[in-house]
């Protein structure tokens, strides 16, 4: 085995001791955390946050993802799966095709709605979609439109942000996902996102959610060109915000694909890296309710080892991923219930059928 | 050196320890017995002659019955064809495994390996037991003299192919017309004796207990102790696609890594254990060096039969090196008996 240094060990020793003791880590302990390869070391540390937090259970939730369109104004460098007009692979659902899909849904708890930018749908469009399904299926939660897209109706209605979002708070909106926040670091996102609302846009949208009593989780997109110090800022600036809102009810690292983008950066992650970044998030962010592992990402077998490496929550059945499928995602694009409670089972956990609220609907 | 686990402490391990107690004793053994930051790999190729079998297991896809269309027979000239590609991209070594086919006799397998000698300079690794039981009832002879024929012929090593579970039990449904387990560990036991050493390998996540998976691992670990034939341990997962067994659902990931973990464990004499990139793809298999692997297998450069059963992974030599190093360890290209021959 490597023989540690001196300071090295003692930096192991104290950082040990802080989350033994449910102290704080600080930035310099999180990038510490980052550099070391000791998988088990980690894992034995964000295990502790974890079974401190939801003891030995983990959760999962019945949804349904639906993408509106791809058509986005912004093209971010990362992303296969948006599209201009006249792009083949382009496509936006009418308001007919989302009340189909919602009739052929299943008994589900949420639907979860992303899309892009797209370049003609007003305000009133997206609203219509959450009513459309709140009236199909009132029992599913609406996780919808992510800070970018939110930001993006406040732009085209004209209204404030929180005109905007009593807007879609009265049109059905039960809780935003996380996604958008990509890297915050301005000089990551100048390269990998010009377009996109910045850092602190994005944060302000929250802010404003949690304000309004929204709840919402966050997300972080690793494994491309952004380093380990980005990735202590970004959590920093979570933590900041969760510090004076409470809003988040989780943290999301998702895994860089490199499919059909156009990053040069020819990698899917390592599996050591996607452990790694849960462990310290989970470590790091004490403020945080629960650690996602979402396994369209990061592969059903990495996200179900990652139950030992501070993720509490195994997403849902999730039924038509397309984003990251166009990403190279070699996961199948959906799971049923008894997969997801024979995975958390086998894992030694016990599942936790939950909705988007984390509301306990059944333990298994 | 810890002492040696019995057969009730490792099934408590195997069943009780979280995957973290599990991983950290696995991981410490594995730095007691390979104390060098180092993971190695081999470049080789999976040359499969023939996909006509007798056998009919219950788990194969790749395998077609006598007289099935679909069934083949590689030529020696398309054998040395692969060999040569293979030598091209540095490789050291076939592993060449095909089905139990009635029309190939042990004079088919002996000329092939002669000229291959004579021809190229590789490691031939080839013939798991199976095959090998199979031609001495063939021919009427015993199993020691096909491996002494076989041997003077040119083969090196015996890979450890067929073991599956080595329980009665399990056999008779999965395979029952395969060699018993008695058997594949005799046929083990005699090339061990002749001087021929192998590799061992398990197939689990399919029908077999957790009682069954400790005690495969007893058995090679006793015969381990008398021959110390046995380089290698290869634990790796079923694949149900295409197969007959296709409703059941093949070990999970941390499933993997738990019998990954038990194996280091329990075989304390067995030098060296190897990651399956193949059967679990290459997040899971770098994972597996935190849990008692120190091998990431080899290259590949054509794998015929786990892919017939889904397993569509493929990894270039340069992506096994990115792997390896990305864990702070040093990628080391090795051959057939684990000697270095290359540092990356």
């Amino acid at each position: 085995m490597k023989i540690l240094s001196i300071g090295k060990k003692k930096m192991r020793e104290k950082i040990k001791e802080k989350v033994k003791a449910g102290e704080r880590l600080n930035e310099q302990e999180a990038l510490f955390l980052f550099e070391q390869n000791d998988l088990l070391w980690l894992g034995s540390l964000a295990n502790l946050v974890k079974e401190r937090i939801s003891g030995n259970q983990v959760f999962f939730n019945l949804n349904r993802h639906i993408n509106p369109t791809n058509y986005c104004k912004n093209r971010c460098r990362f992303c296969a799966f948006s599209a201009s007009f006249g792009d083949k692979h382009g496509y936006q659902l009418s308001l007919d095709q989302i009340s189909e899909i919602a009739e052929q849904t299943g008994d589900i708890y949420e639907f979860h709605i992303v899309g892009g930018l797209h370049p003609e749908w007003d305000f009133n469009y997206y609203l219509q979609i959450l009513k459309l399904l709140k009236q199909k299926k009132p029992t599913a939660l609406l996780q919808a439109y992510t800070a970018v897209e939110i930001d993006h109706f406040s732009k085209i209605s004209g209204l404030s942000l929180k005109q905007t979002i009593a807007e879609l708070s009265s049109a059905g909106l039960n809780a935003v996902p996380g996604g958008g926040a990509e890297i915050f670091a301005k000089e990551v996102r100048e390269k990998i996102c010009p377009e996109k609302i910045s850092a602190e846009q994005w944060l302000s949208v929250h802010r404003a959610l949690h304000q309004a009593g929204i709840q919402s989780n966050a997300t972080m997109l690793y494994g491309h060109i952004e380093k380990y110090e980005h990735r202590v800022d970004h959590l920093k600036r979570l933590r900041e915000l969760q510090e004076q809102t409470k809003g988040f009810a989780s943290f999301i690292p998702l895994a860089f694909h490199p499919k059909n983008t156009r990053l040069e950066h020819p990698y899917y992650t390592t599996g050591l890296d996607d452990l790694k970044t849960i462990a310290v998030a989970r470590t790091y962010l004490d403020n945080f309710p629960h650690i996602k592992a979402f396994w369209i990402m990061l592969g059903v077998k990495l996200a179900q080892v990652s139950l030992w490496f501070g993720a509490d929550d195994f997403d849902g059945t999730v039924e038509e991923e397309k984003i990251t499928h166009m990403a190279g995602a070699l996961t199948p694009s959906g799971l049923s219930r008894a997969e997801l409670v024979a995975l958390i089972r086998s894992a030694g956990r016990e599942p936790v059928e939950r909705d988007t609220l984390y509301q306990v609907k059944r333990i298994w | 050196m810890v002492s040696r686990l019995t057969r009730e402490d490792a099934l408590e391990l195997f069943q009780k320890a979280n995957l973290l107690e599990l991983g950290e004793r696995a991981n410490a053994r594995r730095w007691e017995l390979n104390p060098k930051p180092v993971v190695s790999f081999v470049i080789d190729r999976n040359i499969n002659y023939t996909n006509i079998c007798s056998s009919g297991c219950a788990f194969c896809a790749f395998s077609r019955p006598p007289g099935h269309p679909e069934g083949y027979v590689l030529s020696y000239e398309q054998i040395f064809q692969k060999i040569e590609e293979l030598i091209q991209q540095q490789g050291t070594q076939i592993l060449i495994q095909g089905g139990l086919n009635p029309d190939l006799g042990l004079s088919w397998f002996e000329e092939l390996f002669r000229e291959i000698k004579k021809n190229y300079p590789i490691h031939i690794h080839g013939l798991s037991p199976p095959e090998i039981y199979f031609l001495a009832k063939k021919q009427g002879l015993s199993i020691k003299e096909v491996l002494v024929r076989l041997k003077s012929a040119g083969l090196d090593t015996i890979p450890g192919g067929g073991a599956e579970i080595l329980s009665e039990r399990v056999r008779a449904e999965l395979c029952p017309k395969k060699v018993s387990a008695k058997g594949w560990l005799e046929v083990m036991r005699d090339a061990h004796q002749l001087g021929i050493r192998s590799s061992a390998t398990m197939m689990f996540g399919c029908i077999e207990t957790d009682e069954e998976i400790i005690e495969h691992l007893l058995k090679i670990r006793e015969l381990q102790d008398q021959t110390k034939g046995f380089i290698a341990f290869i634990p790796w997962s079923f694949q149900p696609k295409n197969t007959r067994l296709s409703d059941v659902s093949s070990a999970d990931g941390v499933r993997y890594l738990r019998a990954l973990a038990i194996s280091r464990l329990v075989l304390d004499n067995v030098q060296n254990i190897q990651a399956s990139w193949v059967t679990q793809g290459a997040k899971i298999a770098q994972l597996a060096l935190f849990f008692g692997a120190n091998d990431f297998g080899s290259t590949m450069l054509e794998e015929n039969v786990v892919r017939s059963a889904g397993a569509e992974f493929r990894m270039s030599k340069e992506e096994i090196v990115r792997q390896i190093k990305s864990t702070g360890l040093k990628p080391v290209q090795r051959d057939a008996l684990y000697n270095w021959i290359q540092e990356f």
